[in-house]
């Protein structure tokens, strides 16, 4: 606490012990929710329970990861579906979020925005509930396609990959039309009109003027997304039932179904190892730091 | 393809089209879960059987609308109060946040920062099976050497509400240290040169300007607190908020009354987002002084 006080039109002593004070909370928050938790797990996860009460320290449960091919496979399966899912919701939604940005003009540009973000407000529990009334054997997509004579019997569409894949796209669009959004507002109409009279079409000056452009809303939106669908819980358990697959269902069945916290702390371990690494890796890849992402 | 570039008919209108499509998209999920509330039917699924109030109203087994469902109902007070004392908890500290990290100079700073957003980057269920390790470990040691029975450090309300805290609480950092760096640090000192006290510069020019933020974190902490699933999921004990309870009857299968207090979630979180968004409306237009 050497540097001088950041006003300088109070007495430095005084503010000091405000610093101080005001720090308190923060670090309480940080070191008691935050970094001794995570040191904590990434201790019990390198321990094994050798009788009651009773623990040594052993890689078991990390060999135990990598030598289960179902874990394993989980684990590398989540990782796919989630850079998947990231993909498409970037092509889904980048089309979208440049009409809101550089299509629509004035009030009708404002609604449009504030109508795709409402139904982010709703819980994703009510979301995930609506798309099984949807689509499962006796819901609403199934009675449609029987009644335009489509299909013969009752479709289930429930528990497949595509369904997850469906469920988890539109709970992450409103994080990529976000930032997309805020990125291509930036852009001046000036530069598209040059790229056409210079010759470009659609194609060339999408290629090279929008997209270089949104790269930095691109990057922070596909870091957001791939990370909550790679911690989604609800979304690949709901629609997927037992064939979801998903690495948190393996964490949550170690935990309470199992009690076998050793296990289920290597593999939130290894989770949370795979995230921050996907999240650094977007942030290097497109010459960010996390502070801009977030903040 | 923007308004000033000609461009064919086909493509402005195909392009038109998939953005309804899209919209269509969104709103599809929603508009189903509101309109099976109403289906007089015992499942919340095709075919339509007649509109019935039956799933808000009702009070006849098995016809048990939200209004009468005891244990849904309870879990929507233990949500409110859990969301309450998030609110209440990470707003206070996320304004002292903001102040430490706009005002401040303090070696570490910026490393400390990091740490401070880093709930972001953290997996929900991660977060929530780390909290419950650590109180677990803290509450055996306890035990171990005094012998202290520390309850509320095993799985419960109070554990529901640190973990939520500690994400939610990064949250209302960003968005108050937004509205505090636009502050203009000129007008404090002109009510120090007035006489008033640090304290009272604080509390009558600083905190007033800083209301659009704290409502608008209020609301959005409310909200993420009430909504929570991956945490809360971890960390829950006897007392089931409204998701786990939601939960739990969907894996189940549930009669339409969880279409009924969908709805009405869903009525009432619209109402909040507009809230905030006049909240943060106010911010723009009055700006900066």
């Amino acid at each position: 606490m050497s540097t001088p006080n950041p006003t300088g039109s109070v007495a430095g002593n005084g503010l000091k012990l405000g610093v101080l004070l005001m720090a308190t909370p923060l670090l309480l928050w940080l070191v008691l929710l935050v970094l001794l938790p995570h040191i904590d797990l990434l201790m019990v996860s390198l321990r094994e329970r050798i009788s009651y009460g009773k623990y040594e320290f052993s890689f078991v449960n990390y060999i135990e990861f990598f030598t289960e091919p179902l874990y394993w496979n989980t684990y590398v399966r989540t990782a796919t579906m989630s850079i998947l899912a990231t993909a498409l919701t970037l092509l889904i939604g980048f089309p979208v979020a440049y009409y809101i940005a550089k299509v629509m003009r004035g009030r009708a540009k404002n609604v449009l925005f504030l109508l795709c973000l409402i139904p982010f407000w709703v819980s994703e529990l009510v979301r995930t509930f609506g798309w099984m009334i949807l689509l499962r054997e006796s819901g609403v997509v199934s009675h449609f396609l029987q009644w335009a004579g489509l299909v013969d019997g009752p479709v289930e569409m429930l528990y497949n990959d595509v369904t997850i894949m469906v469920g988890l796209v539109y709970t992450s669009m409103l994080f990529m039309v976000v930032p997309l959004v805020s990125v291509l507002d930036s852009l001046d109409d000036s530069l598209i009109e040059a790229g056409y009279d210079l010759g470009g079409n659609a194609f060339t000056v999408t290629r090279d003027i929008v997209i270089p452009h949104a790269m930095p809303g691109i990057a922070s939106g596909c870091i957001v997304v791939f990370m909550l669908t790679l911690g989604n819980y609800l979304t690949p358990t709901l629609l997927g039932g037992k064939s979801s697959l998903w690495f948190t269902d393996q964490i949550y069945t170690q935990f309470i179904t199992r009690f076998n916290w050793e296990t289920g702390s290597a593999f939130g371990f290894l989770l949370l190892v795979l995230s921050s690494f996907i999240v650094w890796l977007g942030l290097k890849l497109s010459r960010q730091t996390l502070s801009d992402t977030v903040g | 393809m923007i308004p000033s570039i000609p461009q064919s008919r086909y493509a402005k209108g195909l392009y038109g089209a998939y953005v309804a499509l899209f919209f269509v998209y969104l709103a599809a999920p929603l508009v189903v879960v509101g309109v099976f509330a109403f289906n007089n039917s015992l499942f919340p699924s095709m075919p339509w059987e007649g509109a019935t109030l039956n799933w808000f109203l009702g009070d006849k087994d098995p016809y048990i609308g939200i209004f009468h469902d005891e244990a849904l109902l309870r879990s929507v007070g233990t949500s409110a109060f859990v969301a309450c004392w998030v609110t209440v908890l990470s707003i206070s500290v996320g304004t002292c946040n903001a102040f430490l990290f706009e005002r401040g100079k303090f070696p570490g700073k910026n490393l400390l920062y990091m740490v401070a957003i880093s709930p972001l980057v953290i997996p929900g269920v991660i977060l929530g099976i780390s909290i419950l390790v650590f109180s677990n470990a803290v509450a055996n040691g306890v035990e171990n050497v005094f012998g202290w029975e520390w309850d509320f450090l095993r799985p419960g309300l109070f554990l529901v509400i640190l973990g939520q805290f500690a994400f939610i609480t990064t949250i209302t950092t960003l968005i108050i240290s937004a509205r505090l760096r636009k502050f203009d640090i000129t007008l404090e000192e002109a009510a120090l040169n007035l006489g008033a006290t640090r304290f009272d510069a604080i509390r009558t020019i600083t905190i007033p300007f800083l209301k659009p933020a704290l409502i608008g974190a209020a609301i959005v902490s409310f909200l993420m607190s009430f909504e929570n699933f991956n945490t809360t999921l971890m960390l829950v004990g006897s007392d089931a908020p409204l998701t786990i309870a939601m939960f739990d009857r969907l894996k189940q299968g549930s009669t339409p009354v969880l279409n009924a207090l969908s709805l009405l979630l869903m009525v009432v979180s619209g109402v909040l987002a507009l809230l905030s968004v006049f909240a943060q409306r106010d911010r723009r237009e009055k700006g900066a002084p």
